[in-house]
């Protein structure tokens, strides 16, 4: 091992540091294979005096870095740096402190999404922010890439929950950004850190809103035989005056991947089914449940359901957050793409995804939390096939470049990342990709955390093709 | 996930690796599923880091080594496949890598004679009796044993049970509603052969005749499991033989023997047993499945109330999609009270001959289990499988609480004949 490894080593007790191939190869992904990198070596912190301390590390020796928790990034957004360092977080998992009277949870950034809730459940308190990924996606990545969910319709993005963060500067220095008080003194430092996607520092301790969980939910699922009658139901439903949770569409071939995947009862042979959620007090539930069910009968759907259960509520919702890698039982390859569009264009943009598809000869299944305009489509696609991934890609990019024109996003909650930086230009000028890069060069002059994604261009790391020059002065060496 | 697997050249066995590799999209939805992971919280120990070393191994971009030991780490328990959204087989990919990579590895004289010392006992009910009983006097000098031999010692019972040798043919009690086929299985019969008696009682109470067809053998899985594809192919071809008769259903009364022969058709792919090892899989079931499904008679109500929990085999949960019937099966057993088990969906450690040969991790799931049973309040545990009946009572035990571990058939058996609960297991 070479000597700035065997130091790094020795700053961890044994057994944190990872650097062999069978070690590092499971570490080369995360949710989004389209890019491998292999790491120099990845390393386990249990505590933020560890996570410093490999922080400071990495400034000494020049080497960049990448901090996950487990990895499920849909933007390549916790790929590792080819030669860098991995700082896997998933062993910081605790729940540091939860106070049901402030309505707060303090966790370390390792815990996982769903079990906030979980530890909330027994003081009727939830935590709202609910990407599908929850089951397994964690709060320091949530917070790093400003994850929203089904429910973000109602309750806004991972930003709109979080209070306070404790943070490792790139330079190893540790800041408090925010309080655990709703009011804040001087800029909102937390929300710039907010969807940072890594590259300001690493959160090591962050302090979650609780919320009291809704007392009813009155869960409606409605089939269309066509995708574009409910996207207009869509717009319906919000010109009605209503504020649902949650609302969802699928079209038909997202729905037959969820059913092959949860059999969660849905209509086979609907061309798009929309999913409506009402919360709240149950005098106001069902009094805007009477009023929703006649907008929904104006929309034209060809069949209602009303979930019954709390099982049939769940079982809907299941087949609904499995939809994205359920699609990979309709195909071996695909892209998930997050684009966003005024709730108002949807029919519009629903109706240009369908012709790219039939243009570019390449299936495109839609999911998306319709409610707040977030686009998901799924262009699937066989890498096998000689130059399919590339137009795949470009058919991605074609939807994107569509999402911007027609006044919306490039992200909605899956953030740039390696898959998005291209396109930052659409969405940003040069001045403001200049201030961005001015912010983030005033905290990382190196620019060691998370090298070569979100801004657009090609990194002195990822054009770097010869050896690192630590690699030439004998301090560093990849075996 | 793509792939560049040479398919051709690993024939019927590389077919199966590759098309389960292709449906994994690596999104992580795996972990929170996998006990290795949870217990070790590294990638390489989770199903898609193990999907990624096998896919390296089998594309010839990693050394078999390297990606060795954190194969070896994975109980087969298949947690994982219930919680993949996109059906990923992880459970005949593991196998069949197994089997793949186990003759061309690398191993020690000690771990060589170890396997083989299991793969020719624990199958053969003689011979492992006497092993058994060679081990029991093995306890004396315990504490001066490597740690691989302490393992198999601490599992064993303070006492043996008498052998108790099984008729061909037991026939239904009253009128005859089903004739079944039934599979003994090899450790339950010498560790609890009131397994078997509670099952057989059950079922010709119920009307069924069982017939235990002679010329039948292990089923295979453990040597499946454990990378010994020739073996399992030996034993899968004489049970194709000794239950090919005409019969209602195949019934087994243990998890991993139910799902071992469940598997015969990816063991037998590309073999020309192919089509008959189909058949006979699709006439297997759980006894728990095929009792609910004939609709059981009707249980006496206990003499007090009793608390019960239902540990889940993930041989039959996971691997088998069965929970709701052993859990139907208890409810309809009056004075029954089910309980939950926290985090019920996790492997206890047992998993074949997993906590022979990885003692340590199967060791921080047996007491994890332990003590969630002990949480959920219950006053018995009941189980569908001799592995994890094992484990759970060697951990309970350690921690001190000796509460009653039954299967599940031994509860059903003991409210029919109206037995004391207190008594201890039988």
């Amino acid at each position: 091992m070479n000597p700035a490894l065997t130091e790094l080593e020795r700053l961890f007790p044994p057994g944190r540091l990872l650097h062999k191939p069978g070690e590092l190869v499971p570490y080369e992904s995360d949710a989004l294979t389209a890019f491998r990198a292999r790491p120099l070596a990845v390393v386990l912190p249990e505590s933020h005096a560890e996570v410093q301390a490999a922080v400071r590390w990495c400034a000494k020796h020049q080497i960049p870095y990448v901090a996950r928790g487990s990895g499920t990034s849909l933007s390549g957004g916790s790929l590792p740096i080819d030669g860098g360092l991995l700082i896997g977080l998933n062993r910081m998992n605790r729940l540091l402190r939860l106070d049901p009277v402030e309505r707060i949870a303090v966790v370390q950034p390792g815990f996982i999404n769903l079990q906030v809730s979980n530890a909330a459940a027994p003081y009727g308190l939830y935590y709202a922010p609910d990407p599908s990924s929850q089951p397994v996606s964690t709060i320091g990545g949530n917070l790093a890439f400003n994850s929203g969910g089904a429910h973000c319709l109602k309750y806004g993005m991972t930003s709109n929950h979080v209070l306070a963060a404790k943070v490792v500067l790139p330079d190893g220095e540790t800041v408090e950004l925010g309080s655990e008080s709703l009011e804040n003194t001087g800029p909102d430092w937390l929300g710039l850190f907010a969807g940072s996607e890594g590259l300001l520092g690493i959160a090591t301790e962050i302090t979650l809103r609780l919320l009291p969980k809704p007392e009813t939910y009155h869960t409606v699922l409605a089939a269309y035989d066509s995708l574009a009658k409910a996207g207009e139901a869509v717009a319906a439903v919000v010109a009605s005056g209503l504020l649902p949770g949650a609302m969802e569409i699928m079209d038909s071939l997202a729905i037959e991947a969820a059913e092959a995947a949860v059999k969660a009862g849905y209509p086979l042979e609907a061309r798009a089914l929309l999913i409506v959620e009402l919360e709240g007090e149950t005098p106001q539930v069902e009094a805007e449940a009477r009023y929703l069910e006649e907008v929904i009968q104006k929309s034209g759907a060809y069949e209602v359901r009303v979930a019954r259960s709390n099982e049939e509520r769940l079982k809907i919702w299941k087949g609904r957050k499995a939809a994205f890698s359920a699609v990979g039982r309709l195909s071996p390859d695909y892209i998930v793409q997050d684009g966003v569009v005024p709730r108002s264009r949807l029919g519009q943009a629903l109706q240009a995804i369908e012709e790219l598809s039939a243009r570019y000869s390449l299936r495109v299944a839609n999911v998306f939390h319709a409610g707040d305009g977030n686009l998901h489509p799924l262009i699937l696609y066989n890498g096998r096939l000689e130059g399919e991934l590339h137009r795949a890609e470009e058919l991605a990019g074609e939807i994107l470049k569509l999402c911007v024109a027609l006044g919306g996003s490039i992200t909605g909650e899956h953030g740039v990342g390696m898959e998005k930086k291209a396109y930052m230009t659409e969405m940003f000028r040069e001045a403001d990709l200049a201030a961005m890069q001015r912010i983030r060069l005033a905290l990382d002059p190196q620019e060691l955390a998370n090298r070569g994604k979100m801004f657009p261009g090609e990194t002195p790391a990822q054009s770097f093709h010869g050896a690192h020059p630590l690699e030439k002065a004998g301090v560093i060496s990849r075996e | 996930m793509q792939h560049k697997i040479d398919v051709e050249q690993l024939g019927p066995q590389g077919e199966i690796m590759a098309h389960a590799i292709e449906a994994c999209v690596h999104c992580g939805f795996c972990l929170p599923a996998c006990p290795t992971y949870q217990v070790l919280g590294e990638e390489m120990d989770s199903p898609r880091g193990r999907i990624f070393l096998m896919k390296e191994v089998l594309e010839g971009n990693l050394q078999m080594e390297e990606a060795q030991p954190y194969l070896d780490k994975c109980l087969g328990c298949q947690g994982c496949v219930t919680a993949c959204p996109s059906g990923v087989p992880y459970g005949e990919l593991i196998s069949t890598y197994r089997g793949w990579s186990e003759p061309q590895r690398h191993r020690s004289p000690f771990q060589k004679l170890f396997r083989i010392g299991l793969q020719e006992t624990l199958p053969y009910p003689a011979r492992f009796r006497a092993a058994a009983r060679l081990g029991r006097l093995g306890k004396l000098v315990q504490p001066l044993l490597p740690p691989m031999l302490k393992a198999p010692l601490e599992l064993l019972p303070e006492a043996l049970p008498q052998s108790e040798p099984l008729p061909e043919i037991i026939p239904a009690l009253g009128e005859r509603r089903a004739r079944v086929a039934f599979l003994a299985g090899c450790a339950q019969q010498v560790l609890q052969p009131g397994f078997n008696r509670a099952t057989l009682r059950v079922l010709a109470q119920n009307g069924v005749e069982v017939v235990i067809p002679k010329g039948q053998s292990c089923c295979g899985a453990l040597a499946l499991h454990t990378g010994e594809r020739g073996r399992a192919l030996q034993f899968a071809r004489t049970n194709l033989k000794a239950f090919a008769g005409d019969y209602d259903a195949i019934l087994t009364n243990a998890a991993g023997c139910g799902s071992g022969l469940k598997e015969y058709p990816v063991l037998f792919h590309g073999e020309p047993e192919q089509a008959q090892a189909a058949q006979l899989a699709a006439r297997v079931k759980d006894v728990s499945v095929f009792l609910l499904e004939l609709g059981l008679k009707e249980v006496p109500p206990l003499k007090r109330p009793l608390k019960v929990a239902y540990h889940d085999a993930c041989h039959l949960a996971h691997a088998q999609g069965v929970r709701a019937e052993p859990r139907q099966l208890l409810r309809s057993i009056p004075g029954v009270e089910l309980v939950e088990i926290p985090e019920g969906e996790l492997c206890c450690g047992s998993a074949g001959t997993y906590n022979l040969e990885q003692p340590a991790i199967a060791a921080t799931l047996g007491e994890r289990k332990a003590r969630h049973i002990l949480a959920s309040g219950a006053e018995v545990v009941v189980t569908g499988n001799i592995g994890c009946f094992t484990q759970i009572q060697t951990h309970l035990k350690k921690l001190g609480r000796e509460l009653l571990v039954l299967h599940t058939l031994e509860l059903l058996e003991r409210a029919y004949a109206q037995a004391a609960l207190q008594e201890g297991p039988s």
